[in-house]
């Protein structure tokens, strides 16, 4: 007997568990209660606060999804095409949230710990780290990916060690039938270690729909800096949920990237960071180019609980068509993170006759001592610089391109992979010109 | 090669241009005078294509296609150039980018292949030197942070990259100090020839000793009140415009 999706995600814990064999790993108590924790907060509505403005429920009634999933055949064709040109990196490919070594290229050598987040539940890192994100409790998703997650990407660097290359991730979603997917991934990087780790997501056309429910949490140690880019292209038969939750201690440096482009319909991302310890540095980015019906919301929290640190966020967006955007930045300043400097930026570009963004700060500031700012703009482009660029020949989709590029030109111009630069800004503008 | 007959163009429901009738032919330089607020810009503006601009009568005629029926860019295309009195700031579109971009659009439009790298950035030094234009601009955004005399020149240089067969100069030389001026107007001097027509707005005479015009029209109040040669720029230096505007109201109260 299974119950709907839908339904069974609605219908009491014991029917949920009961249809759902939970792995049986080291894990059950952490699964169930987790479980609690899901039915108790309940699936988000459009009266939930964080939810507002998305409304999820419209895509978790969809299709009646498959929890669990009989493994697809992935081609190397297929990872090929998700390849960064010209990139010297290594590559763990994971299918549905499944490592598959055969097509990875992982890194090796003293100080590197990485595999299937499944083979390394008994880890040290994995029992002092694995959900202890403080926001994860209250992510309902990520509460529901805890208690059902089948798999993901474990990465541990030793203190001192540095990735001497990027490390690409591409995330393969495909199934033969609607399949609600979970990946879980852990990275670590302890005491002065460094990494820069690119995912980015495929979903090969014509499968079936796939509704990912992804959730990361890193861990970056004292001294330690991590640079993360989330590239996510999808398809028009994927769904995303993508929560991303960092503890950041003394020290330590954290670049997170976010670029959204079309064609995934539902995109949200949840991005929290949680400060550990003083004098660290946290550069939010953010990025999105959405087209025809496309809604993208980013979430983020931003939590400074510790003196002398900087966060600065900057998440600028253009939308296209009827395109709809949600943005949420949330800053909270702790009484004793004193000397904090906060900033945070949201700009849009609306330029489909149905584009739409919802956009709101949200500071909580309890110390006395900081610096804190925000600001939020939308608008079009300026139509003296569009003459300009007409009146030299330039056809207006290319002048379009042109000033895209250029308001992108912000978050790409401090990408520090090249190739990968060349790669988001030859996308943005492939997207422009289409 | 330019024909404008009884143009009368608004803004904003604002009667501006009211009944210009101007010829131009191949190979001529034409200066338009005339006090603060006539209707220059608005001339330059409307044969160019803003479209805050509506065009109420009249006609203009480039080489036997009917301009006002044109998009900004395909008259561009056509070989119309405004030199503006205020270029634009465009930040994160690289100077180089975009006159690749402008450059390969006009190609494409004429039936030619883009250009190759190594024969644009030939192209791009060649014209540089004619306006003395610092090549570390050409990195930067386009005209962001230049002085007004570096976005004069840029919009020369761009100009002298896109070869239209009609420029218009609408005040090039205002903010040019005069070393600048004459580097300027000898790199105009220089692209000059049988086939290029030139319109130069201009408040002063000395831009016309350097750029030496075939003809002077004085614009005033949305029309063309007198034409001469240019020694017609020099009696408007000595004497200012209020004889010419008296001139008019005996000429319209007879
Ligand atoms: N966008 C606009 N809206 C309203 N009035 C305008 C606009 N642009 C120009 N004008 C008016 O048109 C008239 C002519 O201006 P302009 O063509 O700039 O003159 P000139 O270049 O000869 O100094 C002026 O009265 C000016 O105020
Ligand atoms: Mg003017």
């Amino acid at each position: 007997m299974t119950l709907p999706f839908y339904q069974a995600l609605t219908a009491d814990v014991t029917a949920l568990s009961a249809q759902l064999p939970l792995a049986a790993d080291n894990l059950q108590d952490i699964r169930r209660s987790a479980l609690e924790r899901f039915k108790a907060i309940g699936l988000p509505t459009l009266k939930t606060e964080e939810w507002r403005f998305t409304n999820i429920q419209r895509y978790l009634k969809e299709f009646p999804y498959e929890l669990q999933q009989t493994p697809v055949a992935v081609s190397a064709d297929t990872v090929a095409a998700a390849a960064i040109p010209g990139l010297d990196c290594y590559r763990a490919v994971l299918v549905n949230g499944h490592l598959q070594t055969e097509l990875s290229e992982l890194p090796a050598g003293k100080g590197i710990i990485i595999g299937a987040l499944s083979a390394h539940t008994t880890a040290p890192g994995f029992t002092t780290w694995f959900n202890e994100q403080p926001h994860l409790a209250e992510a309902v998703l990520a509460q529901l990916n805890t208690a059902l997650f089948a798999d993901g990407l474990y990465i541990e660097l030793a203190a001192n060690t540095v990735l001497d290359k990027p490390l690409h991730l591409v995330n393969v979603y495909t199934s033969n039938s609607p399949a609600f997917v979970q990946p879980r991934h852990l990275w670590i990087l302890n005491r002065s270690a460094a990494a820069t780790i690119i995912e980015s997501t495929v979903h090969p056309d014509s499968q079936a729909v796939t509704f990912a429910n992804s959730v990361l949490e890193t861990v970056v140690m004292d001294n330690a800096e991590l640079w993360h880019y989330n590239v996510q292209l999808g398809a028009a038969n994927f769904r995303e949920v993508h929560t991303t939750a960092t503890h950041q201690h003394k020290d330590s440096r954290y670049h997170h990237f976010n670029f959204t482009l079309p064609s995934t319909p539902f995109t949200r991302n949840n991005l929290s960071v949680a400060l550990k310890g003083s004098h660290t540095e946290t550069n939010l980015k953010g990025f999105y180019l959405a087209n025809q019906h496309q809604h993208v919301d980013n979430h983020t929290f931003m939590d400074h609980i510790m003196p002398d640190c900087y966060s600065n966020e900057l998440y600028k967006g253009v939308l296209l068509d009827n395109a709809n955007a949600v943005f949420t930045g949330k800053i909270l300043v702790h009484q004793e993170a004193q000397k904090t400097n906060a900033f945070q930026q949201n700009n849009n570009l609306l330029l489909g006759d149905k584009a739409d963004i919802n956009s709101q700060p949200q500071l909580e500031i309890y110390a006395d001592d900081v610096k804190c700012s925000h600001g939020f703009t939308a608008g079009q482009f300026s139509e003296e610089s569009m003459f300009y660029l007409r009146s030299r020949g330039i056809g207006e989709d290319a002048a379009k391109a042109l000033m895209v590029n250029a308001f992108s030109h912000d978050i790409t111009s401090e990408v520090n992979v090249p190739e990968l630069q060349q790669q988001l800004q030859a996308q943005i503008a492939g997207i422009m010109n289409n | 090669m330019l024909t404008i007959k009884n143009l009368h163009a608004e803004v904003e429901g604002k009667k501006i241009l009211k009944g210009i009738n101007l010829e131009i032919n191949k190979g001529e330089t034409h200066a338009i005078m005339g006090p603060n607020g006539s209707g220059k810009s608005s001339l330059a503006s409307v044969l160019a294509g803003r479209d805050n601009y509506t065009v109420t009568e009249g006609e203009v005629w480039f080489n036997g296609k009917n301009l006002l029926e044109l998009s900004p860019e395909d008259r561009a295309r056509e070989g119309v150039f405004l030199a503006f009195q205020y270029p634009v700031e465009i930040p994160g579109v690289s100077n180089l980018n975009f006159l690749k971009t402008a450059l390969n659009e006009i190609r494409t439009y004429k039936g030619l292949p883009p250009l190759e790298a190594k024969e644009f950035l030939k192209l791009t030094k060649e014209k540089q030197q004619l306006v003395d234009f610092h090549s570390n601009l050409m990195n930067r955004s386009l005209n962001e942070g230049f002085s007004g005399g570096e976005k004069k020149r840029n919009e020369i240089f761009q100009l002298a990259m896109l070869d239209p067969q009609l420029a218009i100069l609408d005040e090039t030389d205002s903010g040019l100090d005069i070393d600048a001026l004459r580097i300027v107007s000898n790199g105009v001097n220089k692209l000059r020839d049988a086939e290029k027509s030139f319109v130069v707005i201009t408040h002063y005479q000395r831009l016309l000793e350097y750029i030496i015009p075939d003809f002077v029209h004085v614009l005033y109040n949305g029309r063309i009140i007198k034409t001469g040669t240019k020694e017609l720029a020099l009696e408007l230096e000595e004497r200012g415009y209020d004889w010419l505007k008296e001139e008019l109201h005996l000429k319209e109260s007879v």
